[in-house]
């Protein structure tokens, strides 16, 4: 058997029964966590009954995606210090959500984006509007985490055929919709929090062992690392990779920006807020998540470093996989074919979780938003029938993920991510803040700034290098793109901004009165949602 | 058993209304807004100032201070640190200035809706 078609040295059998013993104790626990799921409240937020810290953990669970994980440390080993300014803006971007999201959002929402919108507006138009961004950057970023797994098959499990792969990423979604069906929020939160924990013990563990290496010293890592890489710093150093031209640096701005407005209107972000009783159990979360997230990124400069100087940035653009292998071949340098198979079930393990959190929020924002209140209109007879339609929902887009993770399994995974942050940032934060803090927004105003950003940026990244005209675009044989910059938030952020505030002063609509109810509300947390009492 | 939607009857406009123009909630929300607004600006900047320095400075970010650790790390670095810290001083605000009168005017209206 040709082991060298995965990760040199490493048993795909043995990382096939580590993931195994995975999924089998989280099944275990999402069917004990599921027995008391009955009302939409417990499905959609798990009876709001997480503490702080536990939901701070699930955050981390939830946003530690395959795309930070082996992504970041991989960017860092390859690319040195350009690969750290992706951690410094997904790290920075919680304060967005500390600030001036988390706890108001809590307080006056139920389940969804579209509760706190239409919370002083039309109903219908901006809850169908708030579920088709949710849908969108859901989808983007489902799409990414499933062509991530399709790598990560080859690269891990050794299975190169097409038909191998397809069913692996098949076996992946099945799990996956069996924990969001069975366990609904509280079960999905279960898998979230014992992700995140073997996840941030294991990048702990490989951390100390790099560490260790170099007696502890940072600054001997990073020179082993550059005298590795050529001996120049130029792992060292910034604009290795977005240093190259004017265009470049300006992506990179770009990019910057969406990495830091984006994460506050990250639907699946959001919908983890709703998880707990009161907003100062939501702000302590996000605390807990700040703390994790941040001590992970810091452990992942190190593993890149690590992996650059203990495997070589060669070694690693040539693997299969290339830098997404960084990870996995520091483990395999450093603990063998084990440390190797846990790092490889962890890793399955993100995209399990990530998923099946994604899956919950899609579904919750169709069931909840479109079908209970734009459909029927408020009028939906029981709630069962609700969860009824969220749960087939979750299994119709489950199916869409298996076949879009298939058929997108070669696409760019870091350019999927940063579509959907650019689509966050821009249809969906803009519109939480005027919503939460501006007097006279109204549903005129909501309905631009979302449609209007929405649009803005699926047209610029349409138009962009990254579909057509360059060797890596999407598309390699045309070229009809006229955007230069492969990441759009520049540009998009700012239109929707201006949008949401120019459909509002056209509108003659105001809500004085509700937008009052509302202020006292998100505040105070008067007559908000309570904890389930069973 | 279970009883997950909210039980309590709300208490009309005109409560909410008497509650936001009351002394008592202006303070709530200045106290919010006085910390919050100034404290995203200054955070966005000192982001942004650290993006724009990484893509364009190139030979000062790559200046060595101790070893192979250069002024870019360090800042990056501070970056982490700041997080942290305007976390750290969020909550000890919110604990001892937002939350006790929060609560106050919470209990009022639900109090007096019952």
């Amino acid at each position: 058997m040709n082991l060298a078609q995965g990760v040199e040295g490493g048993s795909p059998a043995l990382n096939i029964s580590i993931f195994a013993l995975f999924v089998v104790a989280t099944l275990v626990v999402v069917f004990r966590a599921s027995r008391n799921t009955k009302t939409a409240s417990d499905y959609y937020a798990a009876g709001r009954a997480f503490s702080g810290p536990q939901n701070g953990t699930a955050i981390a669970g939830d946003y530690l995606s395959a795309a930070s994980f082996l992504g970041i440390a991989g960017a860092i080993a390859v690319y040195g210090y350009d690969g750290f300014l992706y951690s410094i803006g997904f790290l920075v971007a919680w304060l967005v959500a500390l600030l001036l999201v988390a706890e108001l959002l809590r307080n006056t929402g139920k389940f969804t984006m579209g509760d706190v919108l239409a919370f002083r507006m039309r109903q219908r138009p901006v809850r169908a509007a708030a579920a088709t961004s949710t849908l969108a950057v859901s989808f983007f970023y489902l799409l990414a985490q499933m062509a991530g797994a399709g790598g990560l098959v080859s690269l891990l499990l050794g299975i190169e055929a097409d038909a191998g792969q397809a069913v692996v990423i098949a076996v992946v979604g099945v799990v996956m919709i069996t924990y969001v069906l069975v366990g609904g929020m509280k079960g999905t939160t279960w898998v979230q929090i014992i992700k995140a924990a073997l996840l941030i013990a294991g990048a702990f563990a490989m951390t100390v062992w790099v560490l260790g290496r170099y007696g502890l010293n940072l600054s001997e890592l990073l020179g082993s690392a550059s005298e590795r890489a050529g001996g120049n710093d130029a792992l060292l150093n910034p604009g290795e990779r977005y240093g190259v031209s004017g265009t470049s640096q300006l992506d990179f701005l770009s990019l910057g920006i969406a990495l830091v407005l984006g994460t506050a209107g990250l639907p699946h972000v959001l919908m983890r807020f709703y998880t707990v009783p009161t907003a100062k159990e939501a702000r302590r979360s996000v605390v807990w998540a700040i703390v994790l997230i941040g001590l992970f990124y810091l452990f992942t400069l190190v593993l890149g470093y690590g992996a650059a100087a203990i495997v070589g940035s060669e070694t690693i653009s040539n693997a299969p996989g290339a830098e997404n292998s960084a990870a996995p071949l520091l483990a395999e340098a450093l603990g063998g074919p084990v440390l190797l198979g846990f790092i490889a079930a962890v890793a399955f393990a993100t995209i399990l979780a990530v998923v099946a959190g994604l899956t919950i929020t899609a579904s919750a924002s169709f069931a909840h938003d479109v079908y209970a209140n734009v459909i029927k209109k408020g009028k939906v007879d029981s709630k069962n029938t609700e969860v009824r339609v969220a749960r087939i929902t979750a299994c119709v887009i489950g199916a869409v993920a298996i076949v879009g993770g298939i058929l997108a399994k070669d696409q760019n995974v870091a350019f999927l991510v940063a579509l959907a942050f650019a689509v966050a940032a821009s249809a969906n934060l803009p519109t939480i803040l005027y919503s939460l803090f501006w007097k006279r927004f109204n549903t005129n105003g909501a309905l631009w700034s979302i449609y209007g950003g929405l649009a803005v940026t699926i047209v610029l990244i349409v138009f962009s290098p990254a579909v057509s005209g360059t060797e890596k675009s999407m598309i390699t044989g045309a070229d009809f793109h006229w955007f230069p910059l492969q990441n759009p938030g520049l540009v998009s952020i700012p239109v929707s901004f201006f949008l949401g505030w120019l459909g509002t002063v056209l509108s003659k609509e105001h809500l004085e009165e509700k937008y009052k109810e509302m202020e006292v509300r998100s505040l105070t947390g008067a007559g908000a949602e309570k904890a389930s009492t069973h | 058993m279970s009883t997950t939607e909210p039980s309590t009857h709300p208490p009309g406009p005109e409560t909410w209304a008497e509650v936001h123009s009351s002394a008592e909630f202006k303070q709530l929300r200045k106290r919010l807004r006085n910390f919050v607004f100034p404290m995203t600006v200054l955070f966005l900047a000192w982001y942004l100032l650290y993006v724009v320095l990484a893509d364009y400075a190139h030979g000062f970010m790559s200046t060595k201070v101790v070893g192979n650790i250069n002024i870019g790390l360090i800042f990056g670095l501070l970056q982490f640190v700041s997080t942290f810290l305007i976390t750290w001083l969020y909550v000890r605000y919110a604990n001892r200035k937002l939350d006790p009168i929060a609560d106050k005017i919470r209990e009022d209206i639900e109090g007096g809706a019952q």
